[in-house]
């Protein structure tokens, strides 16, 4: 029963900021996407979670209005209205639930644009926008994401196939986080297309010339 | 062995020593409110909803005050929050999470619906493409309501400036830097409290002995 090895799991901060709601929405996407596909981490979130629960019961009990009660009974009849989205035809899709109402047309539909040689990216509306970029990113097989830094937080969840980078091997479920001190050039596996969830935080840095030349292409 | 079916079927005091000042343990009451629960998901008893909404309804509301809400929002968004309860009964799962834990997450997550007017990316517990954990233990629906008591114990104990931090990760809706700054510590000092914290918290959910 021991975990597979060498997996990547979010940080245990963005656990916490999922489970305290405190999470921006990029993030808390980032976060229930990755506790899908990662058993270990979907059992640490159920901990913050109890947590959470823990600290709920521990609290003083306000003060609750008699008619309160009265209030809450008189509704309970009413409908709740329901704005499920259909689930049937993403049935086979490699995105995890929590991502497919950001992608209710599935993937192919999405408006994907050319960035490097084998890179292409598709911008999620998620957010305010204003703090982090999401989008999903498809890494042809074998190809790189040029080699960058970043000025903020970057997470990089794998949907499909894998990558690697300097600091290790990366597949479906696993998160690779870099922050400013991080320079990587991920490299999709040679075996077929990689597909990621990327949340970035502020622009990232791209080096060298490929970088410079793509420096247009890639702002947000 | 205590299963489900039978923490709502087995008489209390098989399970429980018996309580002589009268008052319900945490632990009984845990149990209590999950055959509340069932029994609103079973037949609409509506005194069952009566007896959650006198115990959560009070935590709900200091809950939603304590992260900001004034009085007449906490009153809407608690109420919110108590329909929520019975219109989910029947999803609850016992072998998942606590009563507590569960009402935890719909308040957390109805005072973003409407205060943020952003979406929590839900966990769809039932949705078939989660990446199935290890079998769950015969008796998980045990498991699960002592869950919540152990991690109650752990918080308990811990050293004070790693609890503090823990309650204002919960309650202050504060991003870490702005703790950092509020109580004038380093932001390393802050991110390594609560590391320690949920260290200690994860803890508690490690098996004894790994295979």
């Amino acid at each position: 029963m021991s975990a597979l090895p060498n997996r990547h799991p979010i940080g245990d901060e963005f656990l916490l900021d999922y489970a305290s709601g405190t999470a921006p929405e990029p993030i808390a996407l980032a976060v229930a996407a990755h506790v899908a596909l990662n058993p270990e981490s979907r059992e640490a979130l159920s901990c913050l979670e109890a947590a959470g629960g823990a600290l709920l019961n521990g609290l003083a009990p306000a003060a609750i209005d008699d008619a309160s009660l009265d209030h809450v009974l008189a509704r309970l009849d009413t409908q709740e209205p329901t704005l499920r989205p259909s689930r049937a035809r993403v049935a086979d899709s490699p995105l995890p639930p929590a991502l497919r109402a950001y992608v209710p047309n599935g993937i192919d539909a999405l408006p994907w644009r050319r960035r490097a040689g084998g890179l292409a990216e598709a911008e999620l509306p998620c957010g305010d926008g204003r703090r982090y970029k999401v989008s999903l990113l498809r890494i042809g097989a074998g190809k790189p994401i040029p080699r960058h830094g970043h000025s903020g937080e970057e997470l990089l969840l794998v949907l499909q196939g894998g990558f690697a980078d300097e600091h290790g091997h990366y597949v479906r479920g696993d998160v690779c986080f870099a922050d400013a001190a991080v320079e990587h050039r991920p490299l999709a596996d040679s075996d077929g297309d990689c597909l990621c969830l990327a949340v970035t935080e502020g622009p990232i840095r791209l080096k060298g010339l490929l970088g410079f030349l793509l420096r247009p292409f890639l702002r947000r | 062995m205590l299963r489900l079916v039978t923490v709502a079927d087995a008489p209390l005091d098989r399970r429980m020593p018996p309580d002589f000042t009268g008052r319900p343990t945490p632990e009984r009451a845990a149990e209590e409110h999950v055959r509340a629960l069932q029994a609103i998901a079973l037949h609409g008893d509506r005194q069952a909803f009566a007896r959650l909404f006198r115990f959560f309804a009070p935590r709900v509301r200091a809950y939603l005050m304590r992260l900001g809400s004034d009085d007449a929002a906490a009153e809407d968004l608690m109420q919110d929050v108590m329909l929520t309860v019975w219109r989910r009964a029947p999803t609850y799962d016992p072998a998942l999470a606590g009563v507590s834990t569960w009402v935890f997450t719909i308040a957390r997550n109805r005072r973003i619906d409407a205060l943020r007017r952003v979406r929590q990316p839900p966990l769809d517990v039932d949705e078939p493409a989660l990446v199935p954990a290890a079998p769950p233990l015969p008796d998980s629906a045990v498991a699960a309501l002592q869950w919540e008591a152990k991690i109650a114990t752990a918080i308990a104990t811990l050293p004070p400036e790693q609890a503090q931090m823990l309650k204002l990760a919960y309650f202050d809706d504060r991003s870490h830097s702005d703790i950092a700054e509020t109580l004038k510590l380093p932001l390393g000092t802050v991110k390594s409290r609560l590391r320690l914290a949920i260290g200690r918290l994860r803890s508690v959910f490690q098996p004894e002995e790994s295979p």
